[in-house]
């Protein structure tokens, strides 16, 4: 064999390699519980759900799938759908968009499955939404924030929405990115802030949405740079960056690459904050290199501060998961009750069936009840009319809140 | 953007130099093992990033779950005892890799082995998942030498961490005695003689499969010691560094002409300094930079397809 053909013949080895890695392990779980005292003579119908359970995001999907199954517990406790039991099925995504696509299509096939709740990252749920769509199952993400899910990729000139089906309980980037420059250019005076985000849907959306505001209130970007999400050494971008001498980074991405970034960036002897988006906000953040006084933004307020939020809290910790519910905790269990009011509402005394689907699709659109997080109900795009957004800062080793507000500050 | 003064564009550029020069160096230390399984048994052992891998986890491991924290937090114990657990670590890996699953084909066509070596590498990474507690997600790793970095007061300032200068001495400390090791001790001999011509080798009365192991070992203990510096240098590990920083080591071996020893270590400073100036200084900036290292390699093949140090291909019978 010639050495030119033998590296033809590796690269297509490596091509295989990668796609081998790609398809590895898809866990399914279903649980479910309690009902005892229930009439469940109808049946049993599934909850689905679609996150990270494996892989360096799993820390945040793990607290979804354990708030999602809370919700669906107590439902079956309190007999919420009549003559059903629900199981909650959970599929993992490895954070990846073709995998999730599989989990839409496998959770799509099984007439059973009234509706799913998920994903974590814009891009997965790119590609499970429009397969649930077109089976008219009903997807409530608590996570999801990039625009073009709800309003179509024109979202800023002429919105339209592409499925549906699909519903958030997270407010978008379109909301956040703005709000983040508020908070950074008047509220933390920086003026010279550098860019970087992972070039992905959620994250290059992100960071493009603060870059515009914060020019427009008076900031200059100093730099815009893209890194992979899969890197880990930084050095390279930090590097150039330091020239052009930022008071602060932006980053559009996940806690994966921010928290390495941010110790990277100080042992450059760049001593900036970092600010990151809902995608930074978990512990693993700050084991990972976050540092004291780097900020973030989530959805939705402080759980912690929420009296609304309490009897969550006391409910999650009392089922005793191994797992915190992290960032999206009480938005999925707020987005679960709300797929199972709508499922109650939708069955009523009947049956589930596919007939019932359009139902179920108008009873979440007209959803209006008073969850963990507060008031919930959707406009015409399935986005949540709840556009609160909280500014948090690393102290003390967590993130703790610092200011709940909107965009435009009111 | 505002303009960049003289120096400071003086200061990036040895910036880059530096950082080009960390991340190669590593490179370097795990194309070695590419380079010498290739050399001797004509094998390209795909799962030779997971033994990188596996090698940071067994460093990780020991710091965590054996050594008391005093220890584990005194560099001076810490980072020799955590470079030779994570050494001894990788080096049993590659050493059972070899044992079952690469000397059962050792007569077997070429593509079974290969086959073999990937296999092997997604079942490291998956048992690695499963078994090593958290390892699901990244999992944070100390600094185990001295914090800080050397400013060179140039421009507004070159930074060099400590870490990543004890990186460069290692790496090239490592390679320039294994390249007297198998230069000068009758050890080595017996490998270039293996590598030369196995049946020969056999009649001059040397046990190929003792030098096959050994050469195994080497490349193993090796990668663990990369392993172990790049969680001190970057703080965190996670399962799938092995894969990227694999194929940047196998592009390293390639480049430099694969089986030669010092062809790995210039193929991986080559590739650490294209990485760090084609983000810096190439249209697409870093995030086109990994475009640039494989520009590099296919310029290289094209020219000189046995690589920078290669000699042409003998011809087998």
């Amino acid at each position: 064999m010639s050495r030119t053909r033998k590296v033809a013949a590796t690269a297509a080895l490596l091509a295989g390699a990668l796609a081998l890695t790609a398809c590895s392990t898809n866990r399914e779980e279903a649980t479910g519980g309690g009902g005892g005292s229930c009439d469940t003579s109808k049946g049993t119908l599934v909850v689905g759900f679609i996150a990270p359970l494996s892989g360096s995001l799993s820390a945040l999907g793990l607290g979804m799938k354990n708030s999602t199954d809370l919700a669906v517990n107590q439902a079956n406790q309190n007999c919420t759908v009549p003559g059903y039991r629900l199981a909650l099925q959970a599929e993992d995504d490895q954070a990846t968009a073709q995998i999730a696509g599989q989990a839409a299509t496998k959770l799509a096939s099984d007439p059973n499955v009234v509706g799913v709740i998920g994903t974590l990252n814009s891009s997965t749920a790119q590609s499970a939404a429009p397969i649930l769509a077109n089976k008219k199952i009903v997807e409530i993400s608590p996570a999801n924030t990039n625009p073009a899910l709800t309003q179509g990729d024109n979202y800023q000139s002429a919105p339209s929405r592409p499925n549906a089906t699909y519903f958030r309980t997270a407010t978008t980037d379109a909301i956040q990115g703005p709000f983040a420059a508020q908070y950074m250019v008047q509220k933390a005076g920086k003026k010279n802030i550098a860019v970087i985000d992972d070039g992905k849907t959620y994250g290059a959306g992100l960071a493009s949405q603060f870059a515009t505001e914060a020019e427009k209130l008076g900031a200059t970007v100093v730099a815009r740079e893209k890194v992979g999400e899969k890197d880990t050494d930084f050095s390279g971008v930090i590097a150039k960056i330091r020239p052009t001498n930022p008071d602060a980074v932006y980053y559009g991405g996940e806690y994966p690459v921010a928290g390495p970034l941010s110790k990277q960036l100080a042992d450059a002897g760049l001593n900036i904050p970092l600010m990151g988006g809902d995608g930074i906000v978990d512990k693993t953040y700050v084991s990972l290199g976050g540092r004291e006084g780097d900020l973030a933004t989530n959805v939705g307020a402080p759980p912690e501060q929420l009296p609304s939020a309490k009897a969550f809290i006391d409910a999650y910790a009392a089922a005793g998961y191994s797992e915190p519910f992290s960032a999206y905790g009480a938005l999925t269990y707020d987005a679960a009750n709300v797929l199972i009011q709508g499922v109650a509402k939708a069955v009523g005394n009947g049956t589930f069936s596919d007939a019932t689907r359009d139902g179920l699709i108008s009873a979440v659109q007209a959803t209006n009840l008073q969850g963990a997080t507060g008031a919930i109900s959707f406009d015409q795009y399935g986005d949540t009319t709840n556009k609160v957004l909280t500014v948090y800062s690393v102290q003390g080793g967590e993130f703790k809140p610092l200011e709940t507000g909107t965009y435009p500050a009111s | 953007m505002h303009a960049v003064e003289e120096t400071p564009r003086l200061s990036t550029f040895l910036s880059q130099i530096a950082n080009g020069l960390v991340l190669g160096s590593l490179i370097a230390l795990i194309a070695l093992g590419y380079t010498m399984v290739y050399g001797i048994i004509t094998l390209i052992n795909f799962a030779h990033g997971e033994i990188f891998m596996v090698g940071a986890y067994g460093g990780l491991a020991t710091l965590t779950y054996i050594l008391p924290t005093a220890i584990a937090t005194t560099w001076y114990f810490a980072l020799p005892i955590a470079l030779v657990a994570g050494a001894i670590v990788a080096m049993l890996i590659a050493v059972a890799m070899e044992r079952f699953a690469y000397r059962p084909l050792r007569n077997a066509p070429r593509l079974a082995p290969l086959i073999t070596a990937l296999g092997v590498s997604v079942a490291l990474q998956e048992a690695m998942r499963v078994f090593y507690p958290g390892a699901t997600a990244a999992l944070p790793f100390p600094n185990l030498f001295i914090e800080g970095a050397v400013v060179i007061p140039i421009g507004d300032g070159v930074v060099i961490r400590y870490v990543g200068i004890l990186l460069i001495v290692m790496s090239l400390v490592l390679a320039f005695g294994l390249e007297r090791f198998v230069e000068r001790t009758r050890l080595g001999r017996a490998m270039r003689a293996t590598s030369q011509d196995r049946d020969v080798a056999r009649l001059m009365g040397i046990d190929p499969d003792r030098v096959i192991v050994l050469t195994f070992a080497i490349g193993g203990a090796l990668a663990g010691v990369a392993g172990v510096l790049y969680g001190s240098y970057l703080n965190n590990i996670n399962i799938d560094m092995g894969f990227q920083n694999g194929i940047f080591a196998f592009t390293a071996a390639v480049l430099g002409g694969i089986g030669n020893i010092r062809g790995a270590v210039v193929g991986g400073l080559v590739i650490g300094l294209v990485k760090a100036l084609g983000g810096q200084y190439l249209p697409g900036g870093t995030a086109y930079d990994y475009v640039w290292i494989f520009v590099v390699l296919i310029i290289v093949l094209v020219f000189r397809p046995q690589g920078f140090f290669g000699e042409s291909e003998r011809v087998r019978a």
